[in-house]
């Protein structure tokens, strides 16, 4: 799995490098741009921060209560179906619903199985290649005032529960277990 | 939604932990979590800044421009009911180039410029056109080149390698919108043009 580290270790800087040559040759005052870009960056972590506080509490102490254990243990089921690490469970069902609530759930769990663990790895994966699918729904139909939205919820579930069942999937083959 | 799920947690946490004996590290947990919550944020700003900073190059240098133009026969293949030349078409392509370089804030604002000139076409329909539902398809899942959010939680929280899951996600990406768009295609019935009289009482699907 040589390639796959290389290629993910180089995506990063080969991109770096050609936004800033191609805005070099496009004569942009790069410097200026990326300044004016970075305020968009702190733009958003701030938006995120307040929300972000408060459902990594909420989770915090679900966690210490005892309570996710007990919705693990009523999952377990459903992880073993699906070959899902229980650990990683509430994050799946939290995704489609609320982005802040799963990048949360993905913190707490890096935080207390380490970001280098097979649950985190799965986590982070999870997290990267999936969206806030109910959330989009909502926003864009509602937007254009759509009632009948026919088949699109079956096939974005259906593409969600691909990504989750993948996730997991690539990251035994790649990382193993 | 969240109004439910986030004090459900909560009120449920308390229930549990009285019955377990946890009350004590319970309340702690909340407070330590939320300190939790603003060291990682700090460690998130300085990606998330590095990462918004070189899109803002991209986006004034007129890369992304080029990065529509190369994606731009994907649209036809997915949107063969539309005229290439519309305006929805290009708003489209913007808006998935958007997420492909992660520029959400400019993407959903984009996403809904689409979805008005889709709707045009639609003939104000209150019901989705097939363009409609496999737009919201795409942009439910997922198409970001580079995860920098995932990457900057990880190394925050300090991992060895935190880059090595970009892989991963493209693969998990694809797979999923394969689905998507797949599943869309197929449940979408035979192709009608939007402007038939009998477009609304025909059901596809």
């Amino acid at each position: 799995m040589g390639i796959v580290r290389i290629l993910s270790v180089s995506a990063i800087p080969a991109m770096i490098f050609i936004i800033i040559s191609y805005g070099l040759a496009q004569g942009t005052k790069v410097y200026d741009c990326f300044i004016e870009g970075a305020k968009d960056g702190l733009e958003t972590t701030i938006r995120i921060l307040p929300p972000l506080v408060g459902l990594l509490a909420a989770i915090g102490a679900f966690r210490a209560s005892g309570a996710l254990d007990l919705v693990t243990y009523a999952l377990k089921p459903l992880t073993n179906v699906l070959q899902i690490p229980l650990e990683v469970m509430p994050l799946a069902l939290m995704r489609p619903i609320s982005g802040s609530g799963a990048l949360a759930i993905v913190t707490d769990l890096l935080k207390n199985y380490g970001p280098d663990s097979f649950a985190g790895r799965v986590a982070a994966v999870m997290m990267g290649s999936t969206e806030t699918t109910f959330y989009t729904l909502t926003v864009y139909y509602g937007s254009v005032g759509i009632k009948n939205i026919r088949h699109t919820v079956v096939a974005a579930l259906l593409a969600d529960l691909t990504g989750i069942i993948v996730s997991v999937w690539i990251c035994r083959l790649i990382f193993g277990s | 939604m969240l109004n439910y799920i986030w004090s459900a947690m909560i009120l449920i946490s308390f229930v549990v932990a009285a019955f377990n004996g946890r009350l004590e590290q319970t309340a702690q947990a909340a407070l330590d979590s939320a300190g939790t919550a603003v060291e990682m944020s700090i460690g998130l700003l300085g990606i998330m800044c590095l990462w918004t900073g070189l899109m803002g190059i991209a986006n004034e240098s007129g890369l992304i421009k080029i990065i529509a133009r190369l994606i731009r026969p994907i649209t036809r293949l997915l949107f063969p009911q539309l005229p290439q030349s519309s305006p929805a078409v290009g708003a489209i392509v913007m808006n998935m180039v958007a997420n492909m370089m992660g520029l959400s804030n400019a993407a959903t604002p984009l996403g809904l410029k689409a979805m008005k000139e889709l709707q045009k076409l639609n003939n104000g329909s209150d019901t989705a056109s097939n363009a409609m539902c496999m737009f919201v398809v795409i942009n439910t899942a997922s198409i970001q080149i580079i995860p920098s959010t995932v990457i900057a939680l990880r190394s925050s929280a300090g991992s060895g390698n935190p880059f090595e899951i970009i892989v991963p996600v493209w693969i998990v990406s694809l797979c999923a919108l394969a689905v998507g768009v797949t599943l869309s295609k197929v449940l979408q019935g035979k192709e009608k043009k939007p402007v038939c009289v009998y477009d609304r009482t025909r059901k596809a699907g």
